[in-house]
């Protein structure tokens, strides 16, 4: 399934070689097969449309390259649009100290996993890593993040009694900055993006601890569900990143796409496994040759 | 039963009104026309339903269409709703004991990670003592940080009887003294919750079979069922899991979770055309009674906005 688009857009453009340039009307048959891979990945409707009409302008115009097919050719400026908008931002994280994460996202996205994961990560950068733990909702959240601290090393606040979330996200900083922690990381419940009264929650842990990044985490297998959830989290807290988790199967990761277009938020980081080692920064051409399933045309034009 | 069938319906409120949303007026009185369609198009596409499914449903309203220009929308959803509950004859998995087998009938609860696999376990086990019959679960799951005390929670809060070992034990060991316990204790159900894993890891795929064959050595034909959670907002990557952990383990049902959000779990009707894997109950929330059996005909006439 990962190479047939290359192999598709190759037999769709084949009747281009020997044409001067790219047009609307003689790529109309490529941009169809673009189009079913991006859906295929799971890329959100709108998103695929929108993207398709960013690059059908990109391309009307091009002269036809005589050492390439056409097909490679239009891959190769489908791929560069694709990394182009996925790069968009920074993946480095605020340098700010002391800095406050607030991390969030839907049940199970991976948020607990993911907060063990970055605290890891800059620990080894040389930071102190303190992480609080405000799920008070799922049975045993609060254990689950305390083994991890524990197991890495990290500084641990969480309260098992409240039910005040906002008042435990103080008691955790304050308690972080006693004890001289300089990235204060926040594990949020899971919560659909529908669910008022915990949307309303959150807003309130973050007034009251004014964190200074807000990942949202993501399954990176989400389906067309991408699209609102990220939009309402961003509209919700306004995030400033997002972390993509369980990249280590084999989805093609369309929703980051849809997740970037929506919200423009730089992608930061990528969970490929559930050790706290399986953490990685992001980088944008790989995921943008999974999402069209294919790796080897781009090298290849970028020879020709 | 009438709140059962409400319950499904207010969890699927928030779905139909997402879709319904996107499709207003085409549903209404209003005539059919060629913006319509494109809507629907992309309504249908936005439910993950995918190509074949999206393109089958289609293809019949525009039939229809061409038939009678006068077409209404309230008609082309009811075309919509035929579509879909053809797609779907069979689907609605019905829970009995396995012929021919003894008690405890297994179930095992498999599927990638932070599905649901664990709140789905404590979920039926509470929906089985409800429902008059004896049942207990075995935490199998002894790699995730804190599953062990995640499923032990649920049985202290809705006092359930629990086999479980620690963080690190051997699964399979838990599995076989959980069956133990569940036959020496006369248990109708006993209900293995394992840990989450990607369908593309051969280790761990292995430790599921090694789970099985393990349980086997006390009864051949246990476990009985095997299970699937498919988290219901997932796209297109849930028929290839489907696929491996079909393939690797033979899965007898699906369960389909956090449908109380906006997604549509469209990609599960993808499951059932490619493998016919009968879907038995559908999760609406963290809570125990949010577990409702799975109605082909409510999904249906939920996804098409229809009463
Ligand atoms: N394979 C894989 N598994 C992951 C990854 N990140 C997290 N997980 C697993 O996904 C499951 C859910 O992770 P959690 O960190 O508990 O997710 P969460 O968002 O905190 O979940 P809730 O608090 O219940 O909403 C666990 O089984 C994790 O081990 C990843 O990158 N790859
Ligand atoms: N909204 C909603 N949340 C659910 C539903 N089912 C489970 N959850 C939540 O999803 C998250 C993951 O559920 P778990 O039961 O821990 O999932 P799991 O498959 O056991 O996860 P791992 O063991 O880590 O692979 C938790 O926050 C649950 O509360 C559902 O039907 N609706
Ligand atoms: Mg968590
Ligand atoms: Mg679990």
């Amino acid at each position: 399934m990962f190479e047939s688009l290359t192999e598709k857009l190759t037999g769709a453009l084949r009747s281009l070689r020997g044409t001067g340039a790219l047009t609307e009307a003689n790529m109309a048959d490529a941009l169809k097969e673009v189009r079913a891979a991006l859906l295929s990945a799971d890329v959100h409707f709108t998103v695929a449309r929108d993207f398709i009409a960013r690059v059908q302008a990109a391309c009307v115009g091009q002269a036809v390259l005589k050492s390439v097919s056409p097909g490679q050719q239009v891959v190769k400026i489908i791929n560069d649009e694709l990394v182009k908008l996925l790069g968009e931002g920074t993946t480095e994280l605020a340098a700010k100290r002391p800095l406050k994460v607030l991390m969030v996202g839907l049940h199970g996205s991976g948020k607990t996993t993911s907060t063990a994961k970055l605290g890891k990560l800059l620990k080894k950068k040389g930071a102190r890593p303190f992480v609080v733990g405000c799920d008070i909702y799922r049975p045993a959240a609060i254990d689950q993040l305390e083994i991890l601290a524990k197991q890495e090393e990290l500084g641990f606040y969480s309260d098992r009694v409240t039910k005040d979330v906002p008042a435990l996200g103080t008691t955790g900083l304050a308690t972080a900055l006693a004890q001289n922690a300089d990235v204060i990381l926040f594990d949020t419940a899971g919560r659909l993006q529908i669910d008022t009264d915990l949307i309303e929650e959150v807003k309130k842990l973050k007034a009251a601890v004014t964190p200074d990044e807000i990942i949202l985490v993501a399954d990176g297998a989400l389906g067309q569900e991408a699209v609102n959830v990220a939009k309402a989290f961003h509209d919700a807290l306004g995030l400033t990143g997002l972390i993509l988790t369980k990249l280590d199967g084999d989805t093609r990761g369309g929703a980051a796409l849809s997740i970037k277009s929506v919200t423009g938020v730089p992608i930061k980081f990528i969970g490929v496994g559930e050790k706290t080692a399986d953490f990685e920064p992001f980088y944008p051409e790989r995921l943008a040759s999974r999402i069209l399933g294919m790796g080897d045309v781009v090298s290849l034009v970028e020879r020709a | 039963m009438f709140s059962l069938f409400k319950k499904f319906k207010e969890g699927l409120t928030k779905t139909v009104s997402a879709i319904a949303a996107k499709t207003q007026g085409l549903f209404g009185g209003r005539k059919i026309d060629a913006a319509s369609l494109d809507e629907l198009e992309e309504a249908l596409y936005t439910a993950d339903f995918g190509v074949e499914t999206t393109t089958e449903i289609l293809a019949e309203i525009k039939q229809a269409y061409k038939k009678d220009p006068a077409l209404q929308g309230r008609q082309a959803a009811e075309i919509g709703v035929a579509v879909l509950r053809r797609v779907l004859e069979g689907s609605e998995g019905r829970l009995d004991v396995v012929a021919g087998t003894g008690k405890p009938q297994v179930i095992a609860m498999i599927g990638v990670n932070g599905s649901g696999k664990t709140t789905t376990t404590a979920k039926l086990a509470h929906k089985f003592k409800i429902d008059g019959q004896s049942v207990l679960v075995a935490a199998c799951d002894t790699f995730r940080a804190a599953a062990v005390e995640q499923l032990k929670s649920w049985a202290t809060r809705l006092e359930l009887d629990i086999v479980a070992s620690h963080t690190g034990a051997d699964s399979a060991a838990v599995a076989f003294d959980a069956w133990q316990a569940a036959k020496s204790r006369g248990k109708d159900w006993l209900i293995v919750d394992t840990a989450g894993r990607l369908h593309t890891k051969a280790n761990l795929m292995e430790e599921l079979a090694k789970i099985r064959r393990v349980l086997q050595k006390n009864d051949p034909a246990a476990p009985q069922h095997r299970w699937l959670v498919v988290d219901g907002s997932l796209g297109a990557n849930s028929i290839e899991q489907a696929k491996v952990f079909h393939q690797s383990f033979g899965l007898t049902g699906l369960i389909v979770t956090k449908l109380d959000g906006t997604s549509r779990g469209g990609a599960v009707v993808g499951i059932w055309r490619q493998l016919k894997i009968p879907i038995y109950f559908i999760g609406l929330g963290e809570q125990p009674e949010d577990l409702q059996p799975f109605s082909a005909e409510n999904y249906a006439r939920a996804i098409f906005g229809l009463e």
